[in-house]
C-alpha cells in the first residue's frame, strides 16, 4: 500500500507548484492581448506613445513571463516524478493535450516572445505586430490545451479502461476536445486573466495619475485597460463555468459542496448567501438564505433539482459495492479467466472500477471490505466543504468588487475625468490584489473540490501518486519551496522597481525621470 | 492509416527527432551559457554571448518540454518511470533549468557588477547541470535500471541518485557535456566577433578533443568490457497491445552491439558523429565558423543516433527485472492516440520548423560590444 505521507505530501507539492504557477499566468494571458491591442493602436495611428506604452507594459511582461516559464517547467514533468501511476493509468488519454499544447501553443509563444523583444529594429512595423499577436495566440491557445487536460481530470469523457494494459484508453479524441466541462473552463480561465492584465495596468496607470506624472502615457493606458478589463470581468461573470456544474457526478458533488447543499431540497433550492458549514450535524450554521436563487443559478430552471450531499453519499455507497464486484472480475481475469461471460460481466460494472479503487486507500484486496471501510470510502468522496464554501464566496466577492471598479473607471474613462477622482484611483491602485486571490481562491476551488479523485469517477487521488520515499518528497517540497521564494522575491523586487520609475525606463527622454531638474531615483 | 507496429516504430523516431531537435537547437544555448564566464572576460563581452542566444533559447527550450509532452503522450510509462525513478537527477535538471529564464531576463536590469556576475555563474551552472545528467541518464540506459512493476503496473524503484553515478555512465557525461560545449562553441564562432570568438576558436578545439576521447572510450568500453545489453527472447505480435510484464528478456546481447551487427547500415551513426568531428576541427582551424556549426550538428545527431540504435527496442531496460524492461512494443499508448498525435505532428513539426527559420533569418548576423553599447537598455 501507498504510505499516507507520500500522497499527501506530493498533494502539497502540486498544489504549491500549481498556484505558484498560476500567480504569473493570468498576468502573461491577459497582458499579451493588451499589449497587442497597444500596439495596434500604434500601428493604426503612428503615434509614438503608443509604442513606448508596449515597449514599457512589455518590460513588465518579461519581468513576469520569465517565472512563468520557469514555474511552467515544474508542472510539465511533476507528472511524471510524483504522480507516475496517474501517468501510467491516464497518460494516454492525458499526455495528448499535453503534447500538442507544445507542438501548436508553446513552440509560437516561445519563439515569436524572443522576436517580441528584440525584433523592434529588424522588421517591419506590421511584422513586429503580427509577431505580437502571435505572442497572445499562443499563450491563449496553451491555456486551451491545459484546461482541455484539466477538464478531462474533471469529466473523463471519450475513454476506456483496457484491461489487457491496465489503463485508460482513448476511444474519442473529439470528446475530449469538446468536454463541455473544458469549454467552460477555458472561457471563464482565459477571461480572468484578461480581468488580471487590465486590473495590473489600471492599477499602475492610476499611481502615475495619482502621482501626476507622465500623464499621457497613463491616460491612454488607463483607457485600454478599463475597456479591455469591462468586457473581460463582464464575460467571466456571465460564462462563468457555474454550467459545468451539471454535468458529471464529480461536478455535482463539487456544486454541492461549495453551496453547503447538504439535503436534497425541493426544487428550486434556496441559495446559502453565508453561513459556517458544519461536517458533523450536516448542516450549515447562522445561515443567511436567499430562496430559490440556487435552483436558478445552478438548473436555469424552476423544476430541476439540486442533489443534496445526503443522497449523494448514498448513491456513491452503492457505486463502491458495484466497484468491489468490478475490481473481483478484473482479478478473476488477470489471474487468466477470460471467459467471455466474465468478460461480459465485467463490461457491465467497469464504469464503477473507479469507485471500488476508492477502497485501496483502507485494504490491498479491495473485496474483502467491511461495511465501515466501505462507509469510511464513501465518506471520502465529499470534499471539504467548509474550504470550498468559503473560497468560492471569496472569489465570487473580488470578481463583483472588479466589476464595480471597471463599471466606475470605464465611466471615467469614457468621460476623460478619471484625473479629477482620485477615489477611483486609489480603488484601481488597491484593487491590485484583487485578480490574485479570485484566480487563486478559484482553482482551489476547482482541484480541492475535485477531491478524492485525480480523474474523476477513474482513479483516487490517494492511488495515483509515484512510489518514492516520503523523506524524498520532503527534500523536494522544502528545495521547491525555498527556490520559489528566492525567485519571488526577486521578482516582487525588479517588478516594484520597474512600476514605480514607469516608462522612464525605457531611456527615451520623454518622461518624467528624464525631464531637467527632476531627481532621477536609482539608477535603472 | 498506418497498423499499430509501424506507428510503434514511427513513434520511436519521432522521440527521437525530438531529442536531437532538443540537442541541436537548445544544445548551443545551452553549451553558449556554459561557456559565458570563460569566453567574455568583460560585462559587454558577456552581454555579447548573452545576446547571441537572447531571442532563441526560449523558443529552443520548448524542444525539451515537447519532447516531455510527447513522452507522457506516446511512452507514458517511460515518462512515468524515467522521472520517478530518476527522482533526483529531473529534479537537479529542473532547478538547473529554473534559472536560465529568470537570469535571462534579469541579470542586465540592474547595474550591480555583483548581481550581475551571480547571474553569470547561475547560468553557467544552469547550463551545465543539465548537459552532463542527459548524458549521465543516458549511460544508465546503457546499464539498466533497477525498478520493477507489480501486476497493477505500479512501478518500485530501487535506487539512489549517488548509484547513477558509476563510472560508464560519467564518461557518457562527459560525452553530452563536451558535445554540447562544442556546439555552442561553433554557435560562438559564428556569431561574434574579435576576442570572444576567438576564445570560443579555442575551446572547439579542446572540447573536440575531450569528446573525441571520451566517444571513443565509451564505444571500446561496450565492445570489450563487460557490460552485458539486454535481447527480448519471446515470441510476441509487435501490432498487438502489449503489457510489459508479458515478455522474457535475457542479457546476452554483448555490449549493445547486436543491432550494429544485424543492421550495418547503423553503422553509420557513429561514422557521421566522427566525421562531424573532423569537419569541426578542421573548418575551426580554417577560421570557417558556418561550417564548423555543421560539424559540430553532425557530431550531435551521430551521437544520438549511435545510442538510440544500439538500445533499440528497448527503450528503458531494467537491471532488477529484465521482464519489466520498458521498450517501444509495449511501452507505448495505444493505437489510437500514437495515430492522433501522428497527425498533430505532421501538421506542426512542419510549421514550427519554418517560424523558427524565420526567427533566426531576421536575427542573423555577428554581435559585438559596441552594438551592446548602443542598446543598452534594449538588450539582454
Amino acid at each position: 500500500m501507498i504510505s499516507e505521507s507520500v500522497v499527501d505530501l506530493s498533494r502539497l507539492q502540486f498544489a504549491m507548484t500549481a498556484l505558484y504557477h498560476f500567480l504569473f499566468v493570468p498576468l502573461t494571458l491577459g497582458l499579451s492581448v493588451i499589449l497587442a491591442i497597444m500596439e495596434s493602436v500604434y500601428v493604426m495611428t503612428d503615434k509614438e506613445v503608443y509604442k513606448d506604452m508596449v515597449k514599457f507594459w512589455g518590460k513588465l511582461f518579461g519581468i513576469n513571463f520569465a517565472l512563468g516559464v520557469t514555474t511552467g517547467l515544474t508542472m510539465e514533468f511533476q507528472f511524471g516524478t510524483n504522480w507516475a501511476y496517474y501517468s501510467h493509468y491516464v497518460g494516454d488519454i492525458f499526455g495528448a493535450p499535453l503534447a500538442i499544447e507544445g507542438l501548436m501553443a508553446f513552440f509560437l509563444e516561445s519563439t515569436f516572445i524572443g522576436l517580441f523583444f528584440f525584433g523592434w529594429d529588424r522588421l517591419s512595423k506590421r511584422q513586429h505586430l503580427g509577431v505580437t499577436w502571435l505572442v497572445a495566440l499562443g499563450s491563449n491557445l496553451s491555456a486551451l490545451w491545459i484546461l482541455i487536460a484539466n477538464g478531462w481530470m474533471q469529466n473523463p469523457v471519450g475513454a476506456e479502461f483496457n484491461i489487457e494494459t491496465m489503463r485508460m484508453e482513448l476511444v474519442s479524441f473529439s470528446a475530449l476536445l469538446f468536454n463541455p466541462v473544458a469549454q467552460v473552463k477555458f472561457v471563464h480561465t482565459v477571461a480572468s486573466g484578461y480581468v488580471t492584465g487590465a486590473v495590473f495596468v489600471l492599477a499602475i496607470s492610476s499611481f502615475y495619475l495619482l502621482k501626476r506624472r507622465d500623464l499621457g502615457f497613463a491616460r491612454r493606458s488607463f483607457a485600454i485597460a478599463s475597456a479591455f478589463g469591462l468586457a473581460a470581468i463582464a464575460s467571466v461573470i456571465v460564462l462563468g463555468d457555474e454550467s459545468g456544474y451539471e454535468i458529471g457526478d464529480v461536478q455535482k458533488t463539487k456544486l454541492a459542496a461549495i453551496e453547503a447543499q447538504w439535503h436534497t431540497e425541493p426544487a428550486p433550492a434556496a441559495f446559502t448567501l453565508f453561513g459556517l458549514p458544519n461536517r458533523e450535524t450536516m448542516q450549515t450554521d447562522y445561515a443567511v438564505k436567499v430562496p430559490y436563487l440556487l435552483g436558478l443559478i445552478a438548473t436555469r430552471s424552476l423544476d430541476k433539482q439540486v442533489t443534496g450531499i445526503s443522497d449523494l453519499l448514498v448513491l456513491h455507497e452503492a457505486r463502491i459495492r458495484n466497484g468491489m464486484i468490478a475490481y473481483g472480475l478484473l482479478e478473476q481475469v488477470r489471474a487468466g479467466d477470460k471467459s467471455a461471460a466474465t468478460l461480459a460481466a465485467f463490461d457491465a460494472v467497469k464504469q464503477d472500477l473507479g469507485y471500488g479503487l476508492l477502497l485501496k486507500k483502507y485494504t490491498a484486496r479491495v473485496t474483502d471490505a467491511n461495511a465501515e471501510q466501505i462507509r469510511q470510502a464513501a465518506q471520502d468522496t465529499i470534499p471539504n466543504v467548509f474550504s470550498l464554501f468559503w473560497s468560492f464566496r471569496l472569489m465570487v466577492l473580488s470578481g463583483v468588487l472588479m466589476l464595480g471598479l471597471f463599471i466606475c473607471a470605464f465611466w471615467a474613462s469614457a468621460r476623460k475625468n478619471e484625473e479629477r477622482k482620485p477615489w477611483l484611483l486609489k480603488w484601481a491602485l488597491w484593487s491590485l490584489p484583487l485578480p490574485w486571490v479570485a484566480t487563486q481562491t478559484g482553482w482551489f476551488v476547482a482541484e480541492h473540490g475535485r477531491q478524492p479523485w485525480s480523474i474523476g469517477e477513474v482513479l483516487p487521488t490517494h492511488l495515483s501518486a509515484s512510489s518514492v520515499s516520503s523523506s524524498d518528497v520532503w527534500g523536494s517540497l522544502l528545495a521547491l519551496v525555498a527556490f520559489y521564494s528566492v525567485l519571488l522575491v526577486i521578482e516582487m523586487y525588479l517588478m516594484i522597481k520597474f512600476a514605480r520609475i514607469g516608462p522612464s525606463s525605457l531611456h527615451t527622454g520623454r518622461y518624467h525621470f528624464e525631464q531637467t531638474l527632476i531627481p532621477q531615483p536609482a539608477h535603472a | 492509416m498506418f497498423d499499430y507496429e509501424t506507428l510503434k516504430l514511427i513513434w520511436w523516431v519521432l522521440i527521437g527527432v525530438l531529442l536531437i531537435g532538443f540537442a541541436l537547437t537548445d544544445g548551443f544555448d545551452l553549451g553558449a551559457a556554459a561557456l559565458m564566464p570563460f569566453v567574455g572576460k568583460s560585462d559587454d563581452e558577456r552581454r555579447v554571448v548573452i545576446n547571441t542566444i537572447a531571442p532563441h533559447w526560449d523558443g529552443n527550450q520548448v524542444w525539451f518540454i515537447t519532447a516531455g509532452g510527447a513522452l507522457f503522450a506516446a511512452w507514458p510509462m517511460v515518462y512515468a518511470t524515467a522521472f520517478s525513478g530518476f527522482y533526483w537527477a529531473m529534479l537537479l535538471v529542473l532547478f538547473a533549468l529554473f534559472v536560465r529564464p529568470v537570469g535571462f531576463d534579469y541579470r542586465s536590469k540592474l547595474q550591480s557588477p555583483r548581481w550581475r556576475s551571480s547571474w553569470d555563474w547561475a547560468l553557467c551552472l544552469g547550463a551545465i547541470v543539465p548537459s552532463l545528467v542527459f548524458g549521465v541518464a543516458f549511460g544508465n540506459l546503457f546499464l539498466g535500471v533497477p525498478f520493477h512493476f507489480d501486476g497493477d503496473l505500479r512501478l518500485a524503484f530501487q535506487g539512489t541518485f549517488w548509484q547513477l553515478l558509476s563510472p560508464f555512465a560519467l564518461l557518457c557525461g562527459v560525452v553530452s557535456l563536451s558535445m554540447l560545449c562544442l556546439h555552442g562553441g561553433t554557435w560562438l564562432m559564428m556569431r561574434t566577433e574579435q576576442d570572444v570568438a576567438q576564445r570560443a576558436r579555442r575551446v572547439v578545439q579542446w572540447a573536440l578533443l575531450v569528446y573525441l576521447v571520451a566517444f571513443i572510450a565509451a564505444g571500446i568500453w561496450l565492445a570489450v568490457g563487460n557490460l552485458e545489453g539486454f535481447a527480448i527472447r519471446s515470441a510476441f505480435d509487435p501490432g498487438a497491445a502489449l503489457n510489459p510484464l508479458a515478455k522474457t528478456v535475457d542479457q546476452s546481447n554483448h555490449g549493445w552491439l547486436a543491432n550494429y551487427a544485424q543492421y550495418p547500415l547503423t553503422q553509420l551513426a557513429p561514422g557521421v558523429a566522427l566525421l562531424g568531428a573532423a569537419l569541426a576541427f578542421a573548418a575551426a582551424t580554417a577560421r570557417r565558423s558556418g561550417v564548423a556549426f555543421l560539424g559540430s550538428s553532425l557530431v550531435i545527431v551521430g551521437t544520438l543516433c549511435t545510442a538510440g540504435f544500439a538500445l533499440f527496442p528497448f527503450i528503458l531496460p531494467s537491471s532488477l527485472d529484465p521482464a519489466s524492461s520498458l521498450t517501444v512494443w509495449d511501452a507505448v499508448s495505444s493505437q489510437k492516440t500514437l495515430g492522433i498525435m501522428l497527425v498533430a505532428a505532421s501538421i506542426f513539426v512542419p510549421l514550427i520548423l519554418c517560424y523558427t527559420l524565420w526567427g533566426y533569418i531576421k536575427m542573423w548576423g555577428t554581435l559585438n560590444a559596441g552594438h551592446i553599447k548602443a542598446n543598452e537598455h534594449g538588450l539582454y
